[in-house]
């Protein structure tokens, strides 16, 4: 019987890719472990091995076809004795001839992968401004058009590029790298292999070894040359793989990076950026989905910064490198690869420690950050259609947080929630809750209530990933509660 | 076996095994002058830790306070051996590299009393003091963090192509810290000017060597990185200066980084509430009256350098005023306005 071959992911957070090149054509007969085709992702190219045997009896997508869905089907295999004309694709998907991974990720059972994405919301867009573009491949030119409150800081009439927030992310860190030669990147992988998340891509080509620092494994003590390189006027950028490795590191971080200014008296200041994604991606279980944002949150003397749009991830960073001190700067690997409107400025810089309106509303404000953005945006949508207006408050950074815009976003609208995928205790939404309590307690007309992760150590399994994150549906049901409906 | 015999059977086994010093015979000579300086530079240390040892008493100085008593001909030593622009960074037994790197030792007593005047306006404190005029990185308070940040100012240097070489100390607790080798794998690797003076001074507060560490031999802590190390008597100023002209010149010349161990010996406790119940009365005076590092310079000046011995005594009464002016200064220097509690935590 005919079994149909499927685009298959590369990684735990790919949703497609492009079919670059076939190397068997049809007709072809194939052995298990010939290599069938090429894919491309934004990430990294791959090849296809067979894992059957047989006739490769059609293929269903074709060279050069961009944005293949994983598990599409892209080719029928006929078995041996049968006539590769007669079959059809819908045979038995044998999900294999996957790159690298493990078999079950490639194939979840499709009800998990569709509800998995639903609550997992590509990012929902009130305007066409602020929408994340679907399809990168060719940038689009779009227009600010000023009115959009997520828009704002942006002058009217400024040129709008279509970037993915790894292309922005990227381009920060070459502008500044251009500006001033006292800025190198230094990080695993970040030279040769082009980034592990590829968010260098192009830099060492640029700026050559010296400026572009492959380190070996060894957290703690890179953080600490890095720290120590500072101390003498240099901008190290520190890339983490993830901020889960930085704890072998967070020794530097704290105790050195965030303290020497104090405890000199103000002579050695330390002006460092560690960045790198941060929280979970998907199906990466506990020791690779620590959202930080709270930790770092805690301790003076660092900055901490978390954006959502490529835009404020651009001028963020920017901001960052800029910065006399030492910044956190937590990206998130899902939302790398999605793309959003970039101002197409010389010098576009986002100030750190002023959060954004990315939406406007009356009835509710729902504060949240970095990908936590993505469930209040789509709940917000949602929201709309049952008649509650959400106000959405894109904190941006965490340390210095900007509570003035979120206490006068309370006032007009008497009630919040806030939303985050790290843990409940002592987390950035208890502390907005905190500040809500002295800062406008007289106009709270509800208790604050926080969507959060779930106080557990993140699971594999699907199903419990899926549970242990927050959900559209919980911020729906929060903001309806605040507002007695 | 309880504890104290067990600590004291822990320092018998040092001291046996200790290897001998290597031999002085073959130490080039200190001129006159030279012998005069390290003898003002290294007084000048001894002094000012005793002071310092008398305000902890007194309850001027609080926290901890660890004092470099026994060890100065180290850094001075080493000192002696750079260049104006090389940076030296340490641990928290620090206030004798501040003094060898030229810092004020009013700024540093001030400092150790929390007052106003002090190198870090009374917020760092003992272990935590910094001068960038001086090239003088910390003073940092945990144990192998200051391995790291030397290696990353050995960094910056090839970065600048400057020439300068970072002068990277910690002690032999410090050496069994995890950076520490990630850090001498990243210094060969990319040649870093970086020289890693490691003070054995015998005890990691009051392990002794021996119950800490599988390689006693801390100039052999490089080998599997390929970065050369020796042996060097840390009580003779004279042998410190020699092997540190030797590493130093190695990583100034773009040779990578140099291990040198300095076998030293600290006469007081790890901090000021030190039983010392892990080693002998009796191993602490044998070195004391056998080699003590500014003795062994005084007994030169005085026989084959014919110095006078009133010209001694006039180095040894203007050290004693510096040191007292200091401590003066400390004593009655403001503690820092309130205010300063809310500045300096981000520029």
């Amino acid at each position: 019987m005919a079994t149909d071959i499927l685009m298959p992911a590369l990684s735990p957070t790919m949703e497609q890719g492009k079919l670059a090149k076939w190397l068997k054509k049809e007709g072809d007969p194939v052995k298990a472990g010939d290599i069938l085709a090429e894919i491309e992702t934004d990430k990294a190219t791959m090849e296809v091995e067979a894992v059957d045997e047989g006739v490769l009896a059609k293929i269903l997508v074709a060279d050069g076809t961009d944005n293949v869905a994983v598990n599409t089907p892209i080719a029928v295999l006929a078995e041996e004795g049968e006539d590769p004309k007669g079959v059809q694709a819908g045979g038995k998907p044998n999900g294999k001839g996957e790159g690298e991974g493990e078999k079950g990720q490639k194939a979840p059972a499709p009800d998990m992968q569709a509800e998995g994405q639903a609550e997992r919301p590509a990012p929902a867009a009130k305007t066409d401004d602020d929408k994340p573009v679907e399809k990168p491949a060719s940038p689009a030119v779009i227009t600010n058009r000023g009115q959009d409150p997520a828009m704002a800081e942006i002058p009217e009439g400024t040129e709008m590029v279509t970037q993915t927030v790894r292309e922005a992310l990227r381009d920060a860190m070459a502008e500044e790298m251009r500006r001033d030669d006292n800025v190198f990147v230094m990080g695993e992988e970040v030279a040769e292999y082009q980034g592990a998340y590829k968010i260098t891509q192009g830099l060492l080509q640029e700026f050559g070894a010296k400026r572009v620092v492959d380190t070996p494994i060894t957290e703690h003590g890179f953080a600490g040359v890095g720290v120590g390189a500072a101390f003498t006027g240099l901008k190290p950028i520190v890339e983490f793989m993830t901020f889960n490795f930085a704890m072998q590191a967070i020794d530097q971080i704290i105790n050195s990076a965030a303290k020497t200014l104090y405890m000199s008296g103000g002579q050695l200041g330390c002006p460092i950026v560690f960045r790198g994604p941060n929280g979970a991606a998907a199906r990466v279980a506990a020791q690779h989905s620590h959202d930080y944002a709270a930790w770092y949150s805690n301790v003076p003397g660092l900055k901490v910064v978390m954006p959502y749009t490529a835009s404020d991830a651009k001028g963020l960073l920017k901001s960052a490198i800029r910065d006399p001190n030492p910044v956190i700067f937590l990206e998130n690997e899902i939302l790398y690869g999605q793309s959003f409107p970039v101002p197409k400025l010389d010098d576009f810089t986002v100030p750190i420690g002023k959060a954004k309106v990315h939406r406007e509303g009356k009835d509710v404000t729902i504060v949240s950050f970095g990908i936590g953005m993505t469930y209040a945006l789509k709940a917000a949508h949602e929201l709309a259609e049952a008649g509650i207006s959400a106000e959405v408050i894109d904190l941006r950074t965490i340390r210095p947080m900007d509570s003035e815009t979120v206490v006068e976003s309370v006032k007009k609208t008497g009630r919040c929630v806030t939303v985050e995928e790290g843990f409940p205790q002592s987390g950035v939404g208890a502390e907005i809750a905190a500040r809500l309590m002295v800062d406008a307690f007289d106009y709270l007309d509800a208790p604050v209530l926080r969507i959060t992760g779930k106080d557990v150590p993140m699971p594999y399994a699907a199903n419990l990933e899926k549970l242990a994150l927050p959900n559209v549906a919980e911020v729906i049901e929060a903001a309806k509660a605040v507002c007695y409906r | 076996m309880d504890a104290a015999k067990e600590a004291r059977r822990g320092s018998d086994k040092t001291r046996e095994k200790a290897a001998p010093p290597p031999s002085a015979s073959n130490v080039p000579a200190f001129s006159r002058d030279e012998d005069l300086h390290a003898y003002r530079e290294m007084l000048l240390i001894r002094r000012f830790e005793e002071k310092a040892g008398q305000l902890y008493g007194m309850g001027l100085i609080g926290g901890f306070c660890h004092l470099y008593i026994g060890q100065e001909a180290v850094v001075i030593g080493v000192q002696m051996a750079s260049k104006d622009g090389d940076q030296v960074i340490t641990g928290y037994r620090d206030h004798g590299h501040m003094l060898a790197c030229g810092m004020e030792p009013k700024g540093v007593m001030a400092e150790l009393t929390g007052r106003k005047g002090g190198y870090s306006r009374g917020k760092g404190g003992s272990m935590h003091m910094f001068s960038r005029e001086k090239n003088f990185y910390g003073g940092h308070g945990i144990v192998g963090a200051q391995v790291s940040l030397g290696t990353g100012i050995g960094f910056a240097n090839k970065y600048r192509d400057d020439g300068a070489v970072s002068l990277t100390y910690m002690g032999d607790g410090a050496a069994n810290q995890g950076q520490v080798y990630e850090s001498f794998n990243m210094a060969q690797l990319w040649k870093l000017p970086v020289v890693y003076v490691i003070e054995n001074n015998r005890y990691a507060m009051g392990t002794s060597v021996s119950r800490a560490s599988a390689q006693t031999d801390f100039s052999k802590r490089g080998v599997s990185f390929g970065i050369p190390g020796e042996q060097v008597d840390g009580m003779d100023v004279r042998a410190v200066r020699e092997a540190a002209t030797r590493a130093i010149a190695h990583a100034r010349d773009g040779e990578g980084p140099y291990i040198l161990e300095m076998q030293t010996y600290r006469y007081r406790g790890h901090s000021m509430s030190d039983p010392a119940k892990y080693r002998t009365k009796d191993e602490v005076a044998r070195m004391r009256e056998e080699s003590d590092p500014i003795e062994q310079v005084r007994k030169r000046l005085l026989g084959p350098h014919k110095v006078a011995e009133d010209e001694i005594k006039a180095v040894d009464a203007k050290v004693r005023e510096i040191v007292n002016e200091s401590a003066e200064f400390a004593t009655s220097d403001p503690e820092p306005d309130p205010s300063e509690l809310w500045t300096d935590i981000l520029l």
